[in-house]
């Protein structure tokens, strides 16, 4: 891809070992540029680089990218509309170990309420690649959401990306599920144990939680008794809450939300965390009951 | 750089003119920044009418010197210059902080022509100027970057980030000015947190630095010449006098931000006339 396009350029803000920018600086280390610990002025920076007609792509964590640089990426990002790719890693509970202050759970929230901002969450190593590659290609902000763990590659989600396009990954007549990010796994387990009962699920991945396709929530709340959703991030502003105001106003149904309750998450390794805070396909099985019931 | 001598008599005849229009801007508009941009009107005439070289029938020109206002908020003095230069038509100054305007309160890129960078938060601007003045420095182009920060204004952390980054990548295509007047919306600067010994703290960062009045063309001139055969970023420290040109308005904090009633802006346009 840097071969592709010789103008684009990534920068990194005393992270690159862990973003894995440093892989690039390796190979490309002219165009590669380390602003220390300085998010703030990195993403300015990385404004004043498009503005004079380069792509840059600047990583750092999620935490930093939305909060700490929360006014650089409102102001000098996504107002003027540049052409900047933020890459955003260590996102969601699964960062683990380092504890709350590092676990960006409210990222897409934050993004999401962006105007011009577009959000690209992927669900496993291939489709990283694929989001990275088409916000390369794409002319406008992109929020590109990475979590910090290798997951399960999942072959049926390497479709295509598209702008405001879902990917149905299987039809289903009773309940749809509709994850984002690395919650597609869980999502693929839940649907064969609602199989085992006898549920039929449809199932849809969610790349892009910005702009949402609202046709494909739309169909899905017609055609079958509710929706479920699963993000690893706050239940608060993320894609529940999207897929939500999109039914409440076209095609009202039953909402069930998985994903972190307003809380802060804690220390711990990925996985113990995602069974504490409510991640796992049992979760989302339950959450089916509770609409199936009703 | 123009190559004629500088006129000093045409510099001191147009910064009259652009101040008139920041009264008046400010006035319709009933709101707006007057103390900065009268203070600044000296800095930007000598930059926009003698010192840079740009072309308002190609804002776009590749090879244009740019100018970033890092302190946002005196839009009126940049609108007023970038119309009477022809940017946009000057009618378009009626508009200002109205709806469906392109001259917003603070600066906005992709609408105005002849505005390089959105700024408004504070300590945006010098940022923004880095990643473009880098950008330059890639592709090997020789413009330069003039940069306007408020001295309230570089109380921000972030301004201090832009200063370290344009040390690491030897960016002396950049020649950044601190309007330094002493005043920001609070109070007295040095009161509400104390900016000075300000020079050493630019040169310990790596920058060369001078101490010009800011409303004396000859200096502003020379300065800059020799900011530009700088192998370092330059900060230019422009003593200036928040207000200038209106007496009542000098070295007044209460004039940061608020516009002018009918008595007042009368009285201040006759100052002005005189």
């Amino acid at each position: 891809m840097a071969e592709e396009i010789p103008n684009l350029v990534v920068l990194d803000a005393d992270v690159a070992k862990a973003t894995q920018t440093c892989d690039f600086q390796a190979v490309y280390p002219d165009r590669f540029f380390n602003c220390g610990v300085q998010e703030q002025n990195m993403f300015s920076v990385a404004a004043g680089l498009a503005l004079e007609g380069f792509i840059p792509f600047a990583s750092t964590f999620g935490v930093f990218a939305t909060c700490r640089a929360g006014d650089q990426l409102r102001n000098s990002i996504a107002y003027p509309k540049l052409n900047v790719k933020i890459g955003a890693t260590h996102c969601g509970i699964t960062t683990g170990g380092d504890g709350a202050s590092h676990q960006a759970n409210e990222d897409i929230a934050i993004t999401r309420s962006l105007p011009n901002m577009t959000i690209l969450v992927p669900g496993d190593y291939e489709e990283a690649k694929q989001v990275t590659r088409f916000a390369a290609f794409y002319k406008g902000p992109v929020y590109l959401r990475f979590g910090r763990d290798a997951y399960p590659i999942i072959p049926l989600i390497h479709s295509p990306i598209a702008v405001g396009k879902g990917k149905l990954l299987q039809e289903g007549l009773d309940i749809t599920l509709i994850s984002t990010g690395i919650m597609v796994s869980e999502v693929l387990i839940a649907a064969e144990l609602l199989l085992t009962k006898g549920i039929s699920s449809r199932v849809i991945h969610m790349p892009c939680v910005k702009p949402l396709d609202q046709d494909i929530v739309i169909k899905a709340a017609r055609e079958t008794r509710g929706i479920v959703t699963a993000e690893e991030h706050s239940i608060i502003g993320g894609l529940g809450e999207a897929v939500a105001g999109t039914v409440s106003q076209f095609q009202p149904t039953w909402v069930e939300r998985i994903g972190i309750a307003d809380v802060f998450g804690e220390s711990g390794q990925a996985g113990e965390l995602m069974d504490k805070y409510g991640l796992r396909a049992k979760n989302i099985v339950d959450a089916v009951f509770r609409i199936l019931e009703k | 750089m123009k190559s004629s001598s500088p006129d000093f008599q045409f510099l001191s005849k147009k910064a009259k003119e652009i101040r008139g229009e920041i009264l008046k801007m400010v006035h319709r508009a009933n709101s707006g920044h007057l103390g900065g941009s009268l203070g600044s009107a000296d800095l930007l005439v000598a930059l926009y009418y003698h010192i840079m070289q740009h072309n308002p029938d190609n804002p776009g020109w590749d090879k244009r010197d740019r100018f970033i206002l890092s302190k946002g908020h005196c839009t009126p003095v940049i609108y007023a210059i970038l119309a009477d230069i022809g940017y946009f038509p000057k009618e378009d100054l009626l508009t200002f902080r109205r709806p469906g305007s392109h001259l917003q309160g603070h600066p906005y890129q992709p609408k105005t022509p002849g505005i390089e960078a959105s700024t408004g938060t504070l300590g945006l601007g010098i940022s923004t100027a880095m990643g473009m003045a880098l950008a330059a420095k890639l592709k090997g182009e020789s413009h330069h970057y003039y940069v306007l920060c408020g001295d309230g204004e570089i109380q921000e952390g972030q301004v201090w980030e832009a200063a370290m980054f344009a040390n690491k990548y030897e960016l002396n295509n950049v020649v950044a000015f601190v309007d330094r007047n002493y005043l920001q919306t609070d109070g007295h600067s040095e009161d509400i947190m104390p900016l000075d010994p300000l020079a050493p703290k630019w040169e310990s960062f790596g920058w060369q630095v001078h101490t010009i009045d800011g409303h004396n063309y000859s200096q502003i001139i020379e300065t800059v010449q020799m900011a530009k055969r700088s192998s370092k970023p330059t900060m230019i420290i422009a003593n200036t006098i928040k207000g200038k040109g209106v007496s009542f308005m000098e070295n007044q904090v209460e004039w940061h931000g608020k516009p002018t009633s009918q008595d007042e802006f009368d009285l201040a346009i006759s100052q002005l006339n005189n």
